[in-house]
């Protein structure tokens, strides 16, 4: 059990942590976060962009293909109805990194974005949303590949 | 200069679904040439998009992102006549910009 | 002892087909994945370079292609591809959309014919033939088949296509028909039509040109027939060859009533 003091201490790093990565708009939109796009599983990418630990949410819409055809091209869907969304992000666990896409929001757009990725195998892929208020929620499901995308 | 991107802006009402396709290699560093060596990473890093003018988002992508990118979004308070404008950049320094008009 | 039998024999039936209803199978997840992907074809960058192409002045003569005859007179381009193959009189020769593209290339703009047909597919002048004819497909999305089979020719290359779709040889004694002369084939998740018969809107000659997602690549007819050749292990016949041609009449005479979706998205 955590006193105040230490919940007190572990924000401010990690407030520390997401001013230095350039993540959020209040910082300006720095230089492209190239460690977290390096980051080859979902824990080390969460923990370069300065982002708590995650926690499942059933507010977070992650759609996909049961069955991608070709690893190539994954039509993969990142959406939330909820409110104060700073960014979305889209995960896929087994690729050599875990990191596929980042959104920035504003208030001009919907916290709804749609790309396609490159999957190098049968995983678990994540919509991520990282709140305003510094929570972390995701939610997965999992794609499998018949053909392997990373060009083998 | 890299071949034009395709976009497609359409209101309902006050959202506006804008579809993007970009031309782009979209290379990951993976893969192997005929002669084994690698072929390098050349991936589209930074998406922008803006509404008459003003940036309505900022995107940062890695090289799983699929060749020749798709790319929807929704934006609120648009109508049509309005300027959708999408631009990227990408490792390389290359850069594109295109423009639509919300329909 | 008998009705306790029954009504355990009808739980067993009813679990099973329920079982089986609610599974989805990997064929129907896979027509999902290909239904995900249809808006939003990259074929649509091959679209708009290829209407540029069209409209641009190129070529020693300096000319664009805007008075190219397809079949239905200079400059049409609107329902021209799903007349294609047919026979030219100004060529005298069964043509298809390429072999066609390439006859305006060289006589409206004075490029070299022979140097485009001996350039591998997806390296310098045949992209831009691909780009065209992905375009000129397009100019036609929808329309069904009706290609001309009133022309002596054009008979002619019908038999000479069906001849060459069941003719078999190579290392591996493969004919076109081997993968698409009967019903019901696949390769892996892969459904093969029949092509020896109309197999319906959208479906084998209707699908081409095509980008593949695979390679990420813009495929025209001429680069789908050849390959097919390759994959059989035989040499490619040649872009613009009399027996591409021929396959293409065989093939679109087949689908006559049936809708071209081209250009397609596939795997």
């Amino acid at each position: 059990m955590q006193t105040r003091r230490q919940a007190l201490k572990k924000s401010a790093v990690v407030a520390g942590l997401m001013a230095s990565t350039g993540l959020f708009p209040q910082f300006a939109f720095a230089a492209y976060n190239t460690t977290a796009f390096e980051a080859k599983n979902i824990q080390d990418a969460l923990k370069a962009l300065g982002a708590g630990a995650p926690a499942e949410s059933k507010d977070i819409t992650i759609t996909g293909p049961d069955i991608a055809e070709n690893g190539a091209v994954v039509p993969l869907g990142v959406s939330t109805t909820l409110a104060g969304v700073k960014s979305m992000l889209v995960m896929v666990e087994k690729n050599p990194a875990s990191l596929t896409a980042m959104f920035h929001m504003t208030d001009s757009v919907d916290p709804a974005f749609s790309t396609r990725a490159k999957m190098g195998q049968s995983s678990d892929v994540y919509a991520v949303a990282v709140m305003g208020d510094g929570k972390v929620l995701f939610a997965k499901k999992e794609v499998k590949v018949t053909l392997g995308g990373c060009g083998g | 200069m890299a071949d034009p991107m395709r976009i497609r802006a359409q209101a309902a009402g006050d959202k506006t679904t804008v579809r993007v396709l970009m031309a782009h290699e979209m290379e990951g560093g993976q893969r192997k040439d005929a002669a084994g060596k690698i072929v390098p990473a050349w991936y589209i890093q930074e998406v922008t998009a803006t509404h008459n003018g003003k940036t309505v988002l900022t995107a940062e992508w890695g090289p799983a992102v699929s060749k020749n990118p798709f790319l929807q979004f929704v934006v609120k308070g648009a109508k049509a006549a309005d300027k959708i404008a999408v631009n990227w950049k990408d490792n390389k320094g290359d850069t594109r910009s295109d423009e639509a008009t919300v329909s | 002892m008998r009705i306790t039998r029954t009504l355990s024999l009808i739980a067993v039936i009813g679990l099973t087909s329920i079982a089986v209803w609610a599974q989805k199978s990997a064929v129907q997840s896979i027509e999902e994945y290909r239904l995900m992907l249809q808006d939003g074809n990259p074929a649509d960058l091959f679209e708009a370079k290829g209407e540029g192409l069209w409209k641009q002045k190129r070529g020693p003569k300096n000319a664009s292609l805007e008075q190219c005859d397809l079949g239905k007179g200079p400059g049409v381009f609107k329902g021209a591809f799903v007349e294609l193959p047919r026979f030219f009189a100004d060529t005298n020769r069964v043509q298809d959309l390429e072999s066609r593209l390439l006859t305006c290339m060289e006589t409206i703009q004075g490029l070299n014919a022979a140097d485009i047909a001996k350039t591998p597919f997806g390296k310098g002048e045949q992209n831009n033939m691909t780009a065209l004819a992905t375009w000129i497909a397009a100019e036609s999305k929808d329309r069904k088949f009706n290609l001309s089979q009133s022309h002596p020719q054009e008979k002619v290359f019908y038999e000479v296509g069906k001849r060459l779709f069941f003719q078999r040889g190579g290392p591996h004694d493969f004919s076109c028909a081997s993968c698409h002369g009967q019903d019901s084939t696949r390769i892996r998740l892969q459904d093969l039509p029949n092509l020896t018969k109309n197999p319906g809107d959208g479906v084998g000659f209707a699908a081409w040109p095509a980008y593949r997602v695979s390679n990420g690549q813009m495929w025209g007819m001429q680069q789908r027939l050849n390959d097919c050749y390759r994959q059989q292990r035989f040499p490619y016949p040649g872009f613009g060859s009399d027996a591409t041609i021929a396959l293409g009449v065989y093939l679109g005479v087949n689908s006559k009533g049936s809708a071209s979706i081209a250009p397609a998205i596939k795997r």
